[in-house]
């Protein structure tokens, strides 16, 4: 693919990632906060996510397995999740976990088991998107080109 | 290592003159999205975890000796929900020193609540923003900076 197609692949990518809500404006930000000097940086923010992610997605899975279930430590899990989620622009992500928290606080455990599942099955997809669009941004640059931000507001 | 200022049209700091701001946050991804926040508005950041971290940085921990004169802090955002200390907590300590409660704190948090933004107001915090910081929410504070520097 030469570089324009790829470049145009990568506006509908991205907007069809908009569109589809998995991603909110906040995305949009940390892409406007990156450049030449820090061409990295978005990469960089959405590797720490998935470090995050995976790892309140172990301790949250943990914390339900036990007999006497501590909701304030499933709750601290969610918010941290919920916060780095929305740090990202990782919409449906944030949104599993504003339900979650509601489950937790009514001390609700098949409504949290049920919140878990969904919160696995978003983030997950919502990692293979972003990795996606990373590695076209990352095929973009090596064939020495630019990234269109600007096509987005189009 | 220092900038110069030809590359920056609209500022008059170098490197040195740059606003230094004072980030403390116990999320590492948001703690790389304020820093790239701030230094994208020509401010030199410095990034602490904790409320304890923050006050050894500011020479203001138990046990230290407030003597940090030459230590220039321009501003300082924190979360408001982190572990040990709030950022609420950090606000006070720092507003109960001598030598640095002149510095305009800005407390940072992801829920708003009424009650928790009128308790850091009340506290003498010079902000309350909601996560997560956008671009915008950079540039105002860079102009505040600027206000209070003059």
């Amino acid at each position: 693919m030469e570089v324009g197609q790829m470049q145009r692949a990568w506006v509908e990518y991205t907007k069809s990632l908009f569109r589809e809500g998995f991603l909110d404006a906040q995305f949009q930000q940390l892409q406007l906060l990156q450049d030449e000097s820090n061409p990295d940086f978005v990469a960089e923010v959405v590797s720490l996510f998935f470090e995050d992610s995976e790892r309140l997605l172990t301790d949250l899975t943990s914390a339900l397995e036990q007999q006497n279930i501590d909701f304030k430590k499933v709750d601290a899990h969610v918010h941290q999740f919920k916060g780095s989620s929305s740090s990202i622009g990782a919409l449906r992500v944030k949104n599993d976990c504003i339900a979650f928290r509601n489950f937790c606080e009514e001390q609700n455990i098949e409504g949290c088991l049920r919140c878990l599942q969904q919160l696995k099955q978003d983030y997950y997809l919502v990692k293979s998107k972003l990795e996606a669009l990373i590695r076209l941004e990352q095929q973009i640059v090596a064939a020495c080109g630019t990234i269109p931000m600007e096509e987005l507001s189009s | 290592m220092a900038s110069s200022s030809s590359s920056l049209p609209s500022m008059e700091f170098d490197f040195d003159e740059k606003p230094h701001v004072l980030a403390v946050d116990d999320s590492l991804i948001d703690r790389k999205v304020i820093e790239r926040l701030l230094i994208n508005s020509t401010c030199r950041v410095t990034t602490a975890e904790n409320g304890k971290r923050a006050l050894e940085y500011l020479g203001l921990a138990d046990g230290q000796h407030p003597s940090h004169s030459d230590l220039k802090v321009n501003m300082i955002i924190t979360d408001y929900s982190m572990p040990g200390m709030t950022g609420y907590e950090l606000l006070k300590r720092i507003k109960e020193s001598p030598t640095m409660k002149e510095i305009p704190v800005v407390v940072v948090s992801s829920e708003n609540i009424p009650t928790r933004i009128n308790q850091c107001m009340e506290g003498g915090a010079q902000e309350f923003l909601l996560k997560p910081l956008q671009l915008s929410d950079a540039t105002k504070l860079r102009c505040h900076i600027k206000k209070l520097n003059n």
